[in-house]
This record gives C-alpha cells, structure tokens and sequence, in this order.
C-alpha cells in the first residue's frame, strides 16, 4: 500500500533525488580529502559505497533497467560489505596508527580540490549537452570524484589511504558509468568488479609484506629506486 | 553465428589458462619448468594453426562475436606465443640458478609459474578479444600478475618497484576505463545499448556516425590509461624499475610483449577515433608523446648503473619509435611500425636472456662490476654484444631496416622531426654501445654457474632479426602491408 503511494512520488522526484545522491557523493569525496583519521576513512568510503548502491538502484527503478539492479546489488555486496570488511581487518591485523599524514596541508588539498571539480565539470559540459539519460547532469561530478580520489592519493604518504583512494576512484568510475549509459554491459561489469577485488587482495597482501620488511606501511620509506644524480 | 568457439581459440586460450591451474599446484616440482615450456610451446601450436587458418580463410569472428582475430592481431598474437615459449626455455635454467642462490622459495616458484600462464593468457585474452571493455579487464589482469611476478623476490627493491608499478598502471588504467565507458557513450547513439555495443568490428562500420567531441575525450583518456602500460614519457615512471627488480624472463616478457600488447590496445581505439574526426587528432597525439619517449628516454640511457633499468630505458626508446610511426600513420610508417615492433620484441628478449646470464654470472646488475664476459663464457658476451648491436640498428640486422624506414617516412613527412630522431639514436648509440664493450671484452670478474645457460632461445632471435633484415620473405612483407592497411 505505501509502496503503491511512493512509486508515483518516486517517479516524479527521481531525478531530483539522483541529484541529490550525487552531491551526496561529491561531498563524501571531500570529507575522505580532508580525513586525517584512518578507521574514519574506511568508513567514508563505505558510505560513498552506500550512495553509489542507493543512486544507482534508483536509476535502475526509474529506467527499469535489469541488469542495473544486478550492478546494485554488485555494489552493496562488495564496495558496501566486502572492501570495507577487507579494509577494517587489515588495518587491525596491520596495527597502524590511527593518523593520516597529509604531504599537503588540508586547506591546500581543499583549494587544489575546487579547481579540479571545476575543471571536471568543464570537461564534462559538452558531454552531458549530448547526453539523453536522465542522470546526466551527474557526470560532471562522477568525473570530479575520479580526479579527488587521483588527489587524495597522491596526497597521502601512507598506504592505505593510498588504496582506498584508488577504490574510491573505481566508485567515481562505476558512477560515470551509470549517469552517462545506465551501465555499461554485465559482462563488463562483474569484470571490473572482479578485477577490482582482486586487486585489494593482493594489496592487502603487499601491505603485509612492505611491513615485514620495513617496519611501516609509509610508503616515503619506498623512494630508494631513483635516477642517479 | 551461435557456433561454439573455434578449435584453435580453445587451444590458444585454454592452455595458458589450464596452465596456470595446474602450475599453482604443481609449480614448485621439480618437473614445473619443463610443464611450463610444455604448456607455451602448445599455446605456439594453436597459435601457428590459427596464422593459417587466417591466413588461408581471411578476418575470423568467434563466439558470437567476442573474438575477433584479422591479420593485425593474429601477428601480434603469433609473436606473443613465440616469445613466450622460448623465454619459457630460458627461465628453465635461469630460475633453477635463482632457486640455487636460494632468491627464490618453493611457494615462489608455484607463483612464478602460475601467473607466467595466467600472464600469457591475458595478453593473448587483450589481443584476441572484440569487446573493448574485456579488452580493459584482461589489461588489468595482467597487471596484477605482472605485479606479482615483478614482487617475486620480495627484497626491498623489488616491493618497492611492484607497488609503484601496480599505483601507476592502476591509476593508469582506470583512466582508460573512464575512456572505455566514453566510448560506449559515444557507440550508445549509433548502436544503441547493449552487449554488442562495445563490440570493435560493430565500432568499425559505424565510426563515422560517433561523435567527434565525445570521441577525441575518450581517446585522451584510453591514451593515458594505456600508455601508462606502453611506458610513453610522462607516464613511465614504474616501467624501469619493474624492468630491474624483477626476474630477468619476467623483464623479458615486459619488454618484449606487454608493451606491445598495450599499444595494440591503443592501436584499435586510435582506428575507431581517426575515423569519428576529421582531423588528425590522436595520430597527432600519438607522435607527440611517441617523440617525447624517444628523446627522454635517450637522454637518460646514459645515466644508468643498471644493466636491466638501461635495457628497459631503451624499450621505452623503441616504444616511443613505434608510436612515432603509428601517429604518423599511411602505408610505408604503419609497416615500419609493425616490423620494428617484431624486430624490438625479438631482440630485447634476447638481450633479456644474454643479461640475466651474465648478470647471474657476475653476481650483481651493476654494469661497472661486470667485465670480460667474452672470457668465461664466450657465448654469453657473444649473444649480449650482438643483442646490442642489432637493437642499436646495426646494418645486417632487422632493427635497422625499420628504424630506415620510419625515419625516410618522418624526412619526407615531418621534415622538423628528423634531427629529434636522429640525435636521440644518436645519443642512445653513444650510451649503450659505451657501456656493454667494456662488460663483453676486458679484464673478467665473472664466475662460474651451477647449470648450464640457455643459450638457445638467445640465438634463434638473433638469428630471426638478422635473416629478416637481410631478406623478408614476399608472404610476410604482403602480410604486413595487409595489417598496416588495418591501421590506416
């Protein structure tokens, strides 16, 4: 009954409320730039999985697109649940310290952020202008969020945050996906989705062995291969 | 239509995979490296019945249409099979001395053998498929066992030199797939949505309907994503190191195939772009970023201590060379792309295996504490002096052949790009020729090693560059025009 009251809702604000998960999302990106603490890194990141699982069953609903609900599900299943699992484990197992070292101070790493979005959305204008969906106003920010997490990662000293910028940066991608083409085809999908499982795995395996030999997960102590001067 | 997949893609796909099943049980045996070579040398049979089978039947389309082999990948993908069953042979002996010298555990081993098949498999998944989106997940796969395998010592240097590699060709790469989803953005117009979208052949007939600015967008990012692999100039930061902390037949495979493999990639997403513009705009990207490589590259070649970092400088040299003569693109500068990809492949492996020898022998990479190879083991300075010579493009040998032609092609062409060309083959003579003389002739510091070299794969390189510059049969010269023509 209350679902037969919310559909036509639904259907009218729809669009409004994928707008709204997308600065949702873009605000997230933000909050894991300026995070100094770790456990509340992986948790930003959890939750932009959360958004990311949320705006794209929506799309799914409105578009009544099959395979986006499996793309969903895929989300919640493992940007939601598993990495974030994967991530808080380690970081026990790990025994690291709580607090992110930023090379760049965080009002710096703000600023550098606004220009990006800024040019983000530059870049994307012509072609959100082509594009027929009705998501695509969110693309600007999808392509945003890519360029923070790329910033974010090259911000931060240590290796985890490190990783976790690099998944963030696969949410932006599976975001564009969905806000520019409903999707990319299943196929590709659950290939992405594998790869990017894999590839935690086997940095989380890393993690362990740069720790074995150094003592640390700070990667400044991974910059001795250098030209010679 | 609907028809099972071909004998030969089973073959060529199915062994490498199959391989890497049982090698992660079976790898540390003492039997591992000859199932290796086994398991390679099948995958070069069904790669040599499906050249024929090209060859005799024209352009191949596979199970519903997610393989697609035409006379420029099945090339590439011949080569592939090749250089990776001969550097099979040689990591035989190789990794039993790694193993000796205790570098190397028995887990290390399986992993070693386990993900050289898994490796093959991707490259041979990127070069055969017809979905630019699995093109993407198979670039990603052999990234991360590349990963693995570049980390396989797991020393200092090495961990250091696999997390940069996987940071880099990880961000790399997920810019390519921002590329990839741009273009299916682009295809969604002409195609509409659906599996069959990202399909290259579908691409190919309606490239002239997708739109140019969304096009010239993706290509910037597939160019980004997949150069990072290529190791173009600005983006090649992890490809020396991975290329001197790994195991020397993993340094070969990288140099030899994976760079190729990722500027095949590129290749295919610059024929659908040339086709959506007007205007040259990633022929003129890729000769910009391919001068780039060439010049940068040359300068640092001089600097290196390394052997194995100044070999993996002068594969970002050649691969700059190659994407020069791709960007400039028409049928002599596209030939001469592909025969100097076949030419570099083939030598650089060789003086893979030549330097993992004569390193082992010496007991270190560095090239001042590595003197008079000609003495202990003549065949060793032999093949490492004659590698050198061959990829500096010495006459007698292939290498020079294509590196005459790209550079005739950019004179009548690009006349501004010649001195740029010439002083960086220039400079990078002066610098590789300078240190190897002294590490092949001289007062000898190199001892003696508990297996016999391989030496064979070594020399039936050589041995290929040089017959192929003196004289290229007519099938494989009409072989190659057909593939260039393919690239426009």
């Amino acid at each position: 009954m209350l679902a037969l009251h919310f559909a036509p809702l639904l259907a009218k604000y729809g669009p409004q409320l994928i707008n709204l998960l997308a600065a949702g999302l873009l605000l997230l990106s933000f909050a894991m730039l300026t995070q100094r603490r770790i456990l509340s890194l992986i948790n930003l990141f959890a939750m932009q999985g959360f958004v990311l699982f949320l705006s794209t069953a929506l799309v799914a609903w409105l578009t009544w697109q099959p395979h986006l609900f499996v793309s969903a599900a895929l989300t919640l299943a493992l940007k939601v649940i598993a990495l974030p699992w994967i991530l808080h484990r380690l970081i026990r197992r790990l025994n690291v310290k709580w607090d992110v070292e930023t090379l760049l101070n965080i009002p710096s790493t703000m600023l550098v952020g606004i220009v990006l979005v800024i040019l983000a959305f530059n870049l994307a204008l012509p072609i959100s202008n082509l594009a027929g969906t009705v998501t695509r106003a969110t693309l600007g920010i999808a392509l945003a969020s890519v360029l923070l997490s790329f910033l974010m990662m090259i911000t931060r000293s240590k290796a985890v945050p490190q990783v976790i910028g690099f998944l963030a940066m696969e949410n932006g991608l599976f975001f564009a996906a969905t806000g520019a083409v409903y999707g990319m085809p299943m196929v590709i999908e659950f290939g992405v989705a594998l790869d990017v499982l894999v590839g935690a795995l086997i940095l989380g395996i890393f993690l362990f062995e740069i720790r074995e030999r150094f003592d640390t997960v700070d990667t400044r102590h991974l910059e001795r291969l250098k030209e010679e001067r | 239509m609907g028809a099972p997949v071909s004998l030969e893609m089973l073959c060529l796909l199915g062994s490498p995979l199959l391989g890497g099943a049982v090698l992660a049980l079976f790898g540390h045996r003492r039997y591992a490296a000859e199932l290796n070579v086994a398991f390679s040398a099948f995958t070069l049979l069904a790669a040599a019945s499906l050249v024929v089978r090209i060859v005799a039947d024209g352009p191949l389309t596979d199970w519903n249409e997610q393989f697609f082999v035409d006379s420029l990948n099945v090339f590439l993908v011949a080569l592939t099979a090749f250089v990776a069953t001969t550097t099979a042979l040689f990591s035989r002996p190789y990794m039993r001395i790694e193993r000796d010298h205790g570098r190397v555990t028995d887990a290390g081993m399986r992993l070693y053998h386990c993900m050289y098949q898994l490796f093959t498999f991707a490259m041979l998944l990127v070069l055969t498929t017809n979905n630019l989106g699995v093109m993407w997940v198979a670039m990603e796969a052999a990234t991360f066992t590349t990963v693995m395998l570049v980390a396989l010592y797991r020393t200092h240097a090495s961990l250091e030199a696999a997390w940069k590699y996987f940071i880099l060709c990880g961000v790399g790469i997920a810019q390519a797939l921002m590329g990839t989803i741009l273009v299916y953005f682009a295809a969604e117009k002409a195609l509409g949505a659906g599996a069959g979208t990202l399909l290259w052949t579908h691409l190919d007939a309606v490239k002239d309907q997708l739109e140019p600015t969304v096009l010239s967008i993706a290509f910037v990012f597939l160019l980004i994503g997949y150069g990072t692999k290529v190791g173009l100039v600005p983006l090649h930061n992890w490809l020396p190191d991975a290329h001197a902390e790994g195991p020397t037949p993993v340094s070969a495979v990288l140099s030899g195939l994976l760079l190729n493999v990722a500027l095949y990639a590129l290749v295919r997403c610059k024929v659908i772009t040339d086709g959506a513009l007007e205007r040259p705009f990633a022929s003129a990207l890729l000769m910009g970023f391919g001068l780039a490589s060439v010049a940068v590259a040359a300068l640092f070649l001089s600097r290196q201590r390394d052997i194995k970092r100044m070999f993996a400088y002068s594969s970002i040299e050649h691969m700059g060379l190659i994407t020069f003569a791709f960007g400039m693109g028409g049928p002599v500068a596209s030939f001469a792309g592909l025969l100097h990809m076949t030419m570099h492949s083939l030598t650089k492996s060789a003086i893979f295996f030549a330097v993992g020898h004569a390193s082992q022998k010496a007991g270190t990479q560095v090239m001042d504490e590595i003197r008079g190879l000609i003495r202990v083991n003549p065949t060793v300075g032999w093949g490492l002096m004659l590698g050198t010579v061959a990829i500096l493009g010495m006459p007698p040998f292939g290498v020079f052949a294509s590196e005459f032609l790209i550079l005739t092609t950019a004179i009548a062409q690009h006349p501004w790009a010649t001195p740029i060309l010439l002083l960086s083959l220039g400079i990078a003579f002066a610098s590789i020729f300078g240190k190897v003389q002294p590490m092949v002739f001289g007062e000898t510091t190199a001892r003696r090693l508990p297996h016999p070299p391989a030496l064979i794969p070594v020399f039936t390189h050589l041995a290929l560059v040089l017959v192929l510059g003196l004289y290229m049969p007519r099938y494989l010269a009409d072989w190659y025009r057909m593939a260039a023509k393919l690239i426009g």
